[in-house]
């Protein structure tokens, strides 16, 4: 346990430039959107308190937009404002929007009618009665819904990191894909605390005397812009091109961070969601995007793969990895899954996944259609012979794999099947399987040797160019550590590649990734 | 000073108010009486112009109330409510100041103002930096009383002024009330519901009913000349102390036994009226009342039985 924070701290250290940038993202985002709530929601509760009639209206599309999911709004936002701080801290301040209107209206509508009268009587107008009664009286009311605010923006603002606006989600999501927990508690602790330390220092607020009250009403939006300014301390260097990586692409050697060391490459990087990656690149918001090789968008949005021609992203082949106990239990499985090995290779599987991700066929008929035109299709099996538990990590491929397996269980055992698929990322599928949760979900070499096996530099260096090689360690090295086998390769090699639109790379004149460098550097005094 | 003329006032299809007409002379403290729903609070109300009539016209000074701004017009009448509507985060000082300020006066006269009203009502110097809940109830109604005076309005509008305070404090705050040299000078519509208190404090009283007034007159006029069944009965169950309290000594003077030499010092005023002067038998242990008479420059001394007596024989001339 002690090593644990030991290392945790040292994490903490090393990345003390990194984390210390997201903390100011992370404060910046959130207040930038709650100042712009407040600006909008202040006025907007004062305006229903007065004409009530409006209220049950407002009140509603607000509530509304609080239920919609958060990654369901950041990915409405894409289409009409593209990525980056400008959807995040759109999207922050809807979410920010109700608890401030409602306090509000709250809040003024709660004023005592004996006082409200009185000052009426006294001959005060309505901007005196506004700001020398209603506000000062409900304002322990407002800040209340203000804190509330706060609390689930500092929440939320962690999934900015989706779609390219920074922030601690930056660590929380790209440790849970590299499987580093050091990494993810470097997010967590931080967003965690700074909640805290929010919701203190505004329960302090509400506080106040309503003699220095006065003061409060003065100092808050002061205090809101200095915050709302920290996102943009650390403000990246500009460039010409721009790429837009997955926060597991920057953390891993055959990602980021080998581009640095092995090709030198330098760009302007934002970190985004995979799912939003690819539109975003389309739609030349990005320029340069981390893909998978076998991506369906690939093909759907014109992207072209960079020749890989230094031989950093070692071999992704995509085979089932499977509890040992489980093949224990369940005698048939083995030869089942093994259908499908080295059935489908690149281009099958672009091709389906474009069907999946493009033309939003689901999952299952593309599956179904395969099995059926490589004649592996039979009627389904009686289902009475124990369940498999069956995994799948949430994107587009691993949602067809699981079904082919899942189709093939039914249809050559007397298995039934459990599917828990979208599981978020390695660390939780591998924990998943590992902890006995599922009994198996189909793995690539890479990412087995590279985050769950965590091999060292000799080794990665040894085996990287030989796809067999990579391969036989990773199945000898699971079978010793964790009792895993994996089964027969697919065929297929899903590996990282960096993509560009075909006609930019076309009009630069880029191919390779060294052309990609070559281009950058020649522009280096503009960007630096 | 203040004329109603012919209003009337109706919420949706509910009339509150039926052609209501009256008018208060300068200085003149009317009494706006009557059960809860007869349109008395909504009579005082459209006077500051809280509630618009439906139909009629308000004159202040023979101006129409809805020919100046509503701010101007009441910032020069003070308002008194009965759960006292001060600001709560307002001090005590911040409080009275507010009219001022809405004014525009400087802190000087603000100040000297404020000290006047203090003293005037009874509170120290000690309650200014205070807060409204750091206050007792009557001292509450004490501030809410001096707020409504702070710029020296003409005209002051009270409703149910004292309803919540209890017997003991509001009998003190009605003695106060009566003899405040400042309260003598305005123009006052009152409301209650308390009867009593309507005697007491009233020049003149309107008797209200489902939104019309049933009588408009002084209290002796009420008590002893009702212009129908409604108003005697009104009166009926306190008829004795009312009659009590519309009497003066004075009233009496020619029915009670003749002079005796004047060396009594806690001799009575004949302006008093014939309660306080019953009451004061409770107080001292005189079997007999030593009243002293001004205007006449005379003297009479006189026990309980004598006092009762005189009473009954003033009242039968009343009656015919």
């Amino acid at each position: 346990m002690n090593e644990q924070q030991q290392t945790l701290w040292n994490f903490m250290w090393q990345q003390a430039d990194k984390l210390l940038a997201q903390t100011l993202q992370h404060i910046g985002l959130t207040f930038i959107s709650l100042l712009l709530a407040v600006l909008i929601g202040l006025p907007l509760g004062v305006a229903i308190a007065r004409k009530r009639k409006l209220s049950s209206t407002v009140l509603g599309i607000a509530g509304i937009l609080q239920t919609i999911p958060s990654i369901a709004l950041l990915g409405f936002m894409i289409p009409l404002l593209g990525i980056g701080a400008k959807p995040a801290i759109v999207a922050l301040f809807l979410y920010a929007l109700l608890p401030i209107i409602r306090n509000t209206y709250t809040g003024i509508t709660g004023v005592d009618a004996a006082i409200k009268e009185a000052a009426i009587a006294m001959g005060m107008n309505q901007w005196q009665l506004l700001t020398k009664v209603e506000l000062p009286l409900a304002m322990s009311v407002i800040l209340a819904g203000i804190r509330t605010a706060t609390v689930i923006n500092v929440g939320v603002a962690t999934l900015a990191s989706y779609i390219a606006a920074g922030g601690l989600g930056e660590f929380i999501f790209g440790g849970i894909s590299l499987n580093n927990t050091n990494m993810i508690l470097a997010g967590a602790i931080p967003a965690a605390l700074l909640a805290l330390l929010f919701d203190f220092l505004l329960s302090l607020a509400q506080k106040l005397s309503l003699k220095k009250i006065k003061m409060a009403f003065i100092a808050l939006p002061i205090v809101l812009v200095l915050l709302s300014s920290l996102y943009f301390a650390p403000t990246a260097y500009g460039s010409k091109l721009t790429a837009g990586f997955t926060p597991e692409f920057m953390g891993r050697q055959d990602g980021n961070l080998g581009l640095r060391s092995k090709y030198g490459l330098k760009i302007h990087t934002v970190v985004i969601n995979d799912a939003v990656m690819y539109k975003a690149a389309y739609e030349n918001q990005l320029d340069v995007i981390s893909g998978y090789s076998t991506d369906g968008r690939l093909k759907a949005y014109g992207l072209l793969v960079l020749e890989d021609d230094k031989g950093i992203f070692p071999p992704y082949y995509a085979a089932p990895i499977v509890r040992k106990d489980a093949l224990v239990k369940f005698p048939q499985l083995e030869e089942t899954l093994n259908l499908l090995a080295g059935k489908i290779n690149d281009s099958i599987m672009t091709e389906l996944n474009y069907r999946v991700d493009y033309l939003h066929q689901s999952p299952e008929k593309v599956a179904k259609d395969f099995l059926i035109a490589n004649h592996l299709w039979k009627g389904a099996g009686s289902g009475k012979g124990g369940t498999v538990r069956l995994g799948s990590k949430i994107f587009g491929e691993q949602y067809i794999l699981a079904n082919l397996y899942s189709l093939l269980i039914r249809n050559y055992t007397d298995y039934s099947v459990v599917t828990k698929t979208g599981l978020g990322g390695t660390k939780i599928c591998f924990d998943a399987l590992n902890n006995n949760q599922i009994d198996f979900y189909p793995e690539y070499t890479g990412t087995g040797l590279l985050a769950i096996l965590q091999a060292p530099q000799t080794v990665i260096d040894s085996l990287t160019v030989d796809s067999d090689k990579t391969y036989r360690y990773v199945k000898s090295e699971f079978q010793k550590r964790y009792a895993i086998t994996w089964l027969k390769p697919i065929g297929f090699n899903n590996t990282y590649a960096l993509m560009m639109r075909q006609k930019q790379a076309q009009t630069l004149g880029i191919e390779t990734i060294s052309n990609l460098k070559n281009y950058l550097e020649g522009k280096k005094n503009e960007y630096d | 000073m203040i004329k109603v003329h012919d209003v009337s006032k109706s919420f949706g299809n509910l009339k509150a108010l039926d052609h209501i007409s009256f008018e208060v002379k300068e200085a003149e403290t009317l009494i706006l009486l009557g059960t809860s729903g007869c349109g008395k609070t909504t009579t005082l109300k459209m006077i500051n112009r809280l509630i618009r009539p439906t139909s009629g016209n308000i004159l202040i000074n023979d101006q129409h109330i809805e020919d100046q701004p509503t701010t101007v017009l009441r910032r020069n009448i003070g308002y008194v409510l009965q759960s006292n509507g001060l600001f709560p985060h307002y001090t005590v000082a911040q409080n009275i100041a507010i009219v001022p300020h809405l004014l525009k006066w400087d802190k000087k006269r603000i100040e000297i103002r404020t000290g006047e009203l203090l003293e005037k009502l009874h509170l120290s110097k000690n309650h200014l930096p205070m807060y409204p809940h750091e206050l007792s109830g009557g001292q509450q109604q004490r501030v809410g009383l001096a707020r409504a005076l702070a710029a020296n309005p003409p005209i002051l509008l009270m409703d149910e002024p004292f309803g919540a305070l209890d017997n003991v404090t509001r009998s003190k705050i009605h003695t106060e009330f009566k003899a405040l040299d400042e309260l003598k000078r305005k123009t006052i519509i009152m409301v209650t519901h308390d009867v009593q208190e309507a005697f007491t404090l009233g020049n003149r009283i309107c008797l209200m009913d489902k939104g019309r007034i049933i009588q408009d007159g002084t209290p002796r006029e009420l008590l002893f000349k009702p212009a129908n069944a409604f108003v005697e009965n009104f009166l009926k169950e306190q008829r004795l102390q009312l009659a009590f309290k519309t009497a003066s000594l004075a009233d009496l003077w020619n029915w009670l036994p003749t002079g005796t030499e004047h060396n009594d010092t806690r001799a009575l005023g004949a302006d008093t009226d014939v309660w306080t002067g019953l009451e004061s038998f409770q107080f001292s242990d005189s079997k007999t009342l030593t009243i002293l008479h001004h205007q006449k420059d005379e003297v009479k001394r006189v026990g309980f039985e004598q006092l009762i007596a005189a009473f009954y024989q003033y009242q039968k001339i009343l009656a015919t």
